[in-house]
């Protein structure tokens, strides 16, 4: 099990003090400083925020940008926004699904990637694009998707 | 820092901050959206600060890092002041040259200009590049020459000043008016007259009222709202001021995706900077009216761009639609009033107050009026934004702006309005694009995204496409919606893959029937457009896929396959060394072949084959010949019959 340290979920959730509506952005923040949302965080916002559990798992599960589970060190993002489609992103996906022997929205065992499907990060005239721990790799083709992968240990 | 407390205040900054800017003096600014944060604007930004001190030009040269210029297909671009220069695609490696020769010796470097393809010509100024020449730039414009860090840069082009003028010298009614009369309409999509929502939020009874911008630009294709959020901020603001003060609206949400960080980022500086200058908060430009702003970020869901989804979500609750039989502009947030319009509307309001209504009436075509910002992209030759005025056609704005289809293709169609949207083929080419004239063709305006297809695309996968994340992206709370998508997925799915029968196309328009009258929210009730618009122009091409089992774009995996064509292979060894599931068999100089049960049909071995070989093809809807003997694989003499590559 992965050690979680509370003290920074407590300091995220002093952030919002006393402010409406503040539990996605919240959650945002806990994601962007763990790479997920994980058990224990969620139960130490319920508890110091006075919100169901249920209401926080549900918010969570519903929006991409979040994640329940633990994350590779390295997040490969795909995108298939309707730009990258016609210019060949299905292929793309295709071959980094094959070499990373996973499906999109999975993990590697080794937890050295995780993939992930994104529908327009707007860069559009770059397509396909592929994000690896936010460094945009533009006009990707299938034959270059391994020397990317490698570029990441 | 200086407090602005009147409009002289204002007047006077500006006065100080141009006088402060030698003209003359060499200036180099960088544009650093995030297409070209991508392209390595970083990298370049960092080689100029580095050769400039190298050079002992620190002092003497101006730099200043901008917003996205549109051309996002030719960044990182650099423009250098007061000449005018536009050099395109600059690396780090350009930049000793550009410093040495460009701005100490004022030469100019012919490799960095643009290429004129048809005429053979080195373009020096970026106005007379055809991407630009044929766009009127008007929201748009600031980003070319705004830092978007730093608000002096906008006041210095006048910016605030339509603020000033609508505090201090109308009426909140008359600036209501002026927008009614400009008859500006909703640039997210639906096209609602601005005006008039602004006008219900005003009168109807709750307080406080709330004003909120739409930066949730969820449509895969089109970042127009993107640009001009990350590289012109202040201008949002400063629409989104005006229409608070016209509302009598006091909190204003700014809901942005979190999948832009970089705008995420300017905007919280711009937010700060505003603040500081005093035109946020109380007593804005000493007129007693007081304002501020909260950012919203979005956490990556298509439907929350709906607005009641985007309204609970500012309330912390999951963004999902809820029915509408009260609008949002009488009953949004917490209940209250709420007004929201998109970016680009906020973004065209100062414009609107500055050069008055009839100025902006005599731009666009008769139930569209001012310009709209579109995201061409696809395979278009010169990809980026274009802004042009309503009316213009869909051929001018492809051919003469974005320089036709890449590579030498046939057009087949182009998309607009997102998954909302529909695709329009090419003998509608020359209709203006207005908000009338598209619904007009199966399709809608939608926010802006125009994506260009060549005959490379299979128009039944592409709806499949949209179906797919239509489908990923549906709240699930209507069934109309949630059940009609999957089953639409599961039909369109079968037909891709060659399991596809007589009555598919009838029961998709069955479907989207139901779908279109009883889904609660816009998502439900357009999913099927991109369907039914494609089957209207392109039934046969579904035919194909269902009666001949045969995709004739040659697209659809399952209805492919890739053969060498031994009359033209010429034994390079280059598919063979690059197929990564050792599928294809060969020697050098002896002709090679693909063992078709080892094939993924991932396609490598078809982009590596050398253009002018072209031997790897792709056949559909006939048999695979079978493979050469071995005994004759030497390369040229044999006569045998394939499909088209």
């Amino acid at each position: 099990m992965v050690e979680i340290d509370l003290k920074r979920v407590d300091e995220i959730i002093d952030r919002y003090k006393g402010e409406a509506g503040f539990l996605i952005q919240l959650l945002l923040d806990l994601q962007s400083e763990f790479n997920w949302i994980p058990r224990e965080a969620i139960a130490r916002i319920s508890e110091r925020t006075r919100s169901p559990k249920s209401h926080i798992y549900r918010i969570a599960s519903f929006y991409t940008a979040m994640n329940l589970n633990p994350v590779g060190r390295h997040i490969v993002q795909v995108c298939l926004g309707t730009a990258c489609q016609v210019r060949g992103a299905p292929k793309i996906m295709d071959r980094i699904e094959e070499n990373l022997k996973i499906k999109q929205g999975a993990t590697t065992p080794d937890m050295r990637f995780s993939l992930r499907r994104v529908n327009c990060l707007g860069c559009c005239a770059m397509g396909p694009v592929v994000v690896v721990d936010g460094n945009y790799h533009g006009k990707v083709t299938p034959a270059t998707v391994e020397d990317i992968l490698d570029q990441y240990e | 820092m200086p407090l602005l407390r009147s409009k002289e205040d204002l007047k006077e900054l500006r006065r100080e901050i141009t006088g402060k800017r030698d003209l003359n003096k060499p200036y180099i600014t960088l544009c650093s959206g995030t297409a070209c944060h991508a392209t390595g604007s970083d990298n370049v930004a960092a080689a100029i600060q580095e050769e400039l001190k190298t050079q002992g030009l620190t002092e003497e040269v101006g730099v200043r890092r901008t917003g996205c210029h549109g051309f996002c297909e030719r960044g990182p671009i650099i423009i250098i002041y007061p000449e005018e220069i536009c050099y395109l695609n600059v690396t780090p490696e350009d930049v000793p040259e550009i410093i040495s020769r460009t701005i100490k010796e004022k030469q100019i470097i012919d490799r960095l200009l643009y290429l004129d393809p048809n005429t053979g010509e080195r373009i020096v100024h970026e106005q007379d590049i055809p991407f630009y020449k044929y766009q009127t730039r008007l929201v748009f414009s600031g980003n070319l020459w705004v830092d978007p860090k730093n608000i002096e840069d906008y006041i210095a082009l006048g910016g605030y000043r339509a603020l000033a003028k609508a505090l201090h010298e109308k009426t909140p009614e008359e600036v209501l008016t002026e927008v009614k009369r400009a008859n500006l309409r909703g640039r997210g999509g639906g096209g609602f007259p601005a005006g008039r929502k602004w006008e219900t939020t005003r009168n109807a009874s709750g307080d406080p009222k709330y004003v909120i911008v739409n930066c949730d630009e969820g449509d895969p294709g089109a970042y127009m709202d993107r640009s001009v959020m990350e590289g012109n901020p202040h201008r949002v603001l400063e629409g989104l001021a005006i229409a608070a003060y016209a509302i009598g609206a006091h909190i204003g949400f700014i809901y942005v995706r979190q999948e832009y960080p970089l705008a995420v980022n300017n905007l919280a500086i711009a937010l700060e900077q505003a603040r500081e200058y005093g035109l946020l908060g109380n007593d804005i430009l000493g007129s007693g009216f007081e304002f501020d702003v909260k950012m919203h970020r979005g956490a990556g869901a298509f439907v929350s761009g709906e607005s009641s989804a985007l309204m609970n979500a500012i309330e912390g609750r999951v963004g999902e639609p809820r029915p509408k039989y009260i609008h949002t502009s009488e009953s949004g947030v917490w209940d209250k009033p709420s007004n929201l319009n998109n970016v680009e509307t906020y973004a065209t309001v100062p414009l609107i107050l500055e050069k008055g209504a009839d100025w902006f009436t005599a731009i666009g075509t008769e139930g569209s009026k001012g310009t709209k910002i579109f995201s061409l992209v696809g395979t278009v030759n010169n990809t980026g934004l274009v802004e042009v005025p309503m009316g213009t056609t869909l051929r001018d704005i492809i051919y003469k702006i974005g320089g036709g289809i890449r590579g030498g293709k046939k057009f087949k169609g182009v998309q607009t309005g997102g998954p909302s949207g529909g695709i329009i083929p090419e003998q509608y080419l020359d209709s203006p694009v207005d908000f009338d004239e598209l619904t007009k063709l199966s399709s809608m305006m939608g926010s802006g995204g125009m994506i260009v297809m060549d005959e490379d695309t299979c128009i039944v996968d592409l709806a499949r496409y949209f179906v797919d994340f239509l489908c990923d992206e549906s709240c699930g709370k209507c069934v109309p919606c949630r059940e009609g998508l999957k089953r639409m997925r599961e039909i369109l799915e079968d037909i891709v893959a060659g399991r596809g029968k007589e009555g598919d196309i009838e029961l998709l328009e069955e479907i989207a029937v139901v779908m279109k009258n009883a889904s609660l929210c816009a998502l439900g009730t357009t999913a099927a457009n991109p369907t039914l618009s494609t089957i209207r122009y392109f039934r046969d091409e579904y035919e194909a896929h269902i009666k001949e089992k045969r995709c004739p774009a040659l697209v659809c995996k399952d209805l492919i396959s890739y053969y060498i064509d031994p009359e033209k292979c010429i034994g390079c060894l280059k598919c063979l060394k690059n197929c990564p599931e050792g599928a294809i068999e060969g020697e050098k100089k002896k002709t090679h072949v693909i063992d078709q049960s080892k094939c993924v049909k991932c396609g490598i071995c078809f982009d590596v084959c050398p253009p002018k070989v072209g031997a790897v093809m792709k056949i559909s809807g006939e048999p695979v010949p079978p493979p050469v003997a071995e005994a004759t694989r030497e390369p040229g003499g044999r006569k045998r019959k394939g499909g088209g590559r």
